[in-house]
């Protein structure tokens, strides 16, 4: 029970911070801002493809999202050990009756709420744009609400990353560095690599059996293909059809599923190794 | 049970030893103020009593307990050195965070707050608090839920006077409630001498454990007669007597050793009326630190 106390104890702290510096509304803005500028401008096509507005909607809103999650749950996690570290405070938190692991949770829980209320308005405010606009049925409204779900996990999973990096850093300007490349690498440089083995390879025994494996290792990937996979629609959409089909269905939801807990487990293996 | 007790320990760092056989035993309500140069190592012995750093050799018992264990956590209470709280937070929510990792739900915040001189600067975002108002909120965290044992590192550098002396009149209170007390500091002030006993770090070894008194007179420092004389012409009589030294027109100054004391003050006064005052001064703290820390600085 006093685990939860303290796990409590410190979400709100950081919960407190995140309103009373305004990351929270900032967040939630460039979402809103992003979600509705985006699903505007792909809207046009949508007669020749014959989808509901809001299944292009979605299909727009994914590609966003697959830069700009990791980018703002990295913002928000990459000082939160390297942070202390430099206020002196680090030491203070761990001479408290409180584990590592406690003490990363009780962040984790307020970072992922916040970027958990970034991403619900921002996309169902652009959802309820398009919806009004263009109208909507069961198969895209559940679209969305996937959208959300797993955008949650995607933000997750980059919240666990940036504790991790911000552990191994020593310091918040070198946190910050380092998560600037974790994003480069998984949401850019991973795909042109992919790419570029694929080239290679041309239709060989990597293209055909072990790409879709090692494309739904990335979480960033892996959520691109559960939203557009999970929904043929969306799919017909985004013009993705291909890549999705050659992987079970699980596939890619068990990549996003599981990456939060490896990327919390990772987070508490360096946060472990700090030494205040 | 003792609440800190430290024996041989021993920690390198990069291949010098920062601790070199430490031993200390802090007894419940005892203040011992820890002095020590820069880089004596003060800070690090009060972290691995934490439990936030390893030791080499020797062994810690916090009341009992290993160092960093759960029951060693719940029975101390910390105040880093130069610590900076988020600056987005008031003074209360920090302190409502503390409470809250230390179990202490029932805890009176508004009340430390107030002890600590805070109560009207409690609802304001910590970004608009002085060094010595930080100090203060750092000071109600110790003050959270009794604590056996009170590492205080460097509590008073930078605060001016009132509020040092503000500081101690709480550790007095905390130590009066059976908390034991170790405060580190890098000098040796009025404030630090008031503590029951002084530990003196020099390079990782304790080269001194013991009350002012006890340590001014292992020291054995000179004690300093300062003799006015009744008019000019006597004073270079009295020097000569006394075995003095002549400072100016009228004054007179004699060193020696505490046992030489009486010895000097009954020559005097067999002076008679030469003598007009006598002032006697024992050595000065300053003088005390330099002699067992070590010179330099
Ligand atoms: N994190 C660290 N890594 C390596 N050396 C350190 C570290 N912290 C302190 N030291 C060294 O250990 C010695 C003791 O430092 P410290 O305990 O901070 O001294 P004090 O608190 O008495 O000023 C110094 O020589 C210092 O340079
Ligand atoms: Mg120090």
């Amino acid at each position: 029970m006093s685990a939860v106390q303290r796990i409590r104890a410190v979400a709100r702290a950081e919960a407190a911070v995140l309103r009373r510096n305004r990351w929270l509304a900032v967040a939630t803005l460039i979402m809103v801002v992003f979600a509705v500028a985006l699903s505007l401008a792909g809207s046009a096509p949508t007669g020749t493809l014959g989808v509901d507005m809001l299944t292009v909607s979605v299909a727009s809103m994914t590609t966003l999202a697959v830069y700009l999650i990791p980018l703002l749950a990295l913002l928000i996690s990459f000082d939160a050990v390297a942070g202390e570290a430099d206020r002196g405070a680090l030491g203070l938190l761990l001479s408290y009756p409180a584990s590592r692991a406690e003490i990363l949770l009780g962040k984790a829980v307020a970072h992922v709420a916040a970027l958990s209320v970034a991403c619900v308005v921002g996309f169902g405010v652009a959802g309820g744009l398009a919806v009004a606009l263009g109208g909507a049925g069961a198969d895209s409204l559940w679209a969305l609400a996937r959208l959300m779900g797993t955008s949650v996990l995607l933000g997750a999973v980059f919240v666990g990353l940036g504790y991790v990096l911000s552990s191994l850093a020593g310091s918040s300007a070198a946190a910050a560095g380092l998560s600037a490349a974790l994003w480069l690498v998984f949401v850019v440089l991973y795909d042109l690599a992919l790419l570029a083995a694929v080239v290679l390879d041309g239709d060989g025994g990597f293209t055909r059996s072990a790409f879709p494996w090692v494309m739904t290792a990335n979480p960033a990937d892996a959520f691109r293909l559960w939203n557009i996979a999970g929904s043929d629609t969306v799919a017909v959409a985004a013009g993705m059809t291909g890549a999705a089909d050659a992987l079970p269905r699980w596939a890619a939801p068990a990549s996003l599923i599981l990456w939060p807990s490896v990327a919390f487990w990772l987070a508490r293996a360096a946060f472990r190794r700090v030494e205040p | 049970m003792t609440p800190l007790l430290c024996h041989d320990v021993f920690k390198r760092r990069s291949g010098t030893a920062v601790l070199d056989a430490v031993s200390l035993a802090v007894a419940p309500g005892a203040r011992v103020a820890l002095l020590g140069h820069n880089g004596a190592g003060k800070s690090t012995l009060i972290k691995a009593v934490l439990g936030l750093t390893g030791i080499d050799g020797g062994t810690i018992a916090v009341c009992g307990d290993a160092p960093g264990s759960g029951p060693a956590r719940r029975a101390v209470a910390y105040l880093p050195e130069a610590v900076a709280f988020q600056g987005a937070l008031t003074g209360r929510e920090v302190l409502a965070l503390f409470a809250g990792l230390a179990g202490e739900r029932r805890a009176d915040l508004g009340a430390l707050l107030d002890r600590v001189g805070l109560a009207a600067a409690a609802d304001r975002r910590i970004a608009t608090y002085s060094k010595g108002m930080r100090q203060r909120l750092g000071l109600a965290q110790v003050l959270l839920g009794r604590p056996r044992l009170a590492l205080l590192d460097e509590p008073t550098s930078g605060l001016d006077p009132v509020s040092r002396h503000d500081l101690y009149a709480i550790i007095d209170d905390l130590a009066a409630a059976g908390t034991a007390v170790l405060i580190a500091s890098h000098a040796l002030t009025e404030l630090e001498a008031r503590t029951d006993r002084i530990a003196i770090l020099r390079q990782g070894r304790m080269v001194a454990d013991d009350t002012l008194d006890a340590l001014a007179r292992a020291a054995g420092l000179p004690i300093v007669l300062r003799v006015r004389a009744a008019e000019t012409g006597a004073a270079d009589r009295i020097a000569a007597e006394t075995g003095g030294a002549r400072i100016n027109g009228t004054s007179i100054e004699i060193r020696c050793a505490a046992e030489g004391k009486m010895r000097a003050l009954h020559r005097l006064s067999g002076l008679g009326p030469a003598v007009a005052d006598i002032d006697i001064a024992p050595p000065g703290l300053e003088d005390l630190y330099r002699h067992f820390s070590g010179g330099m600085s």
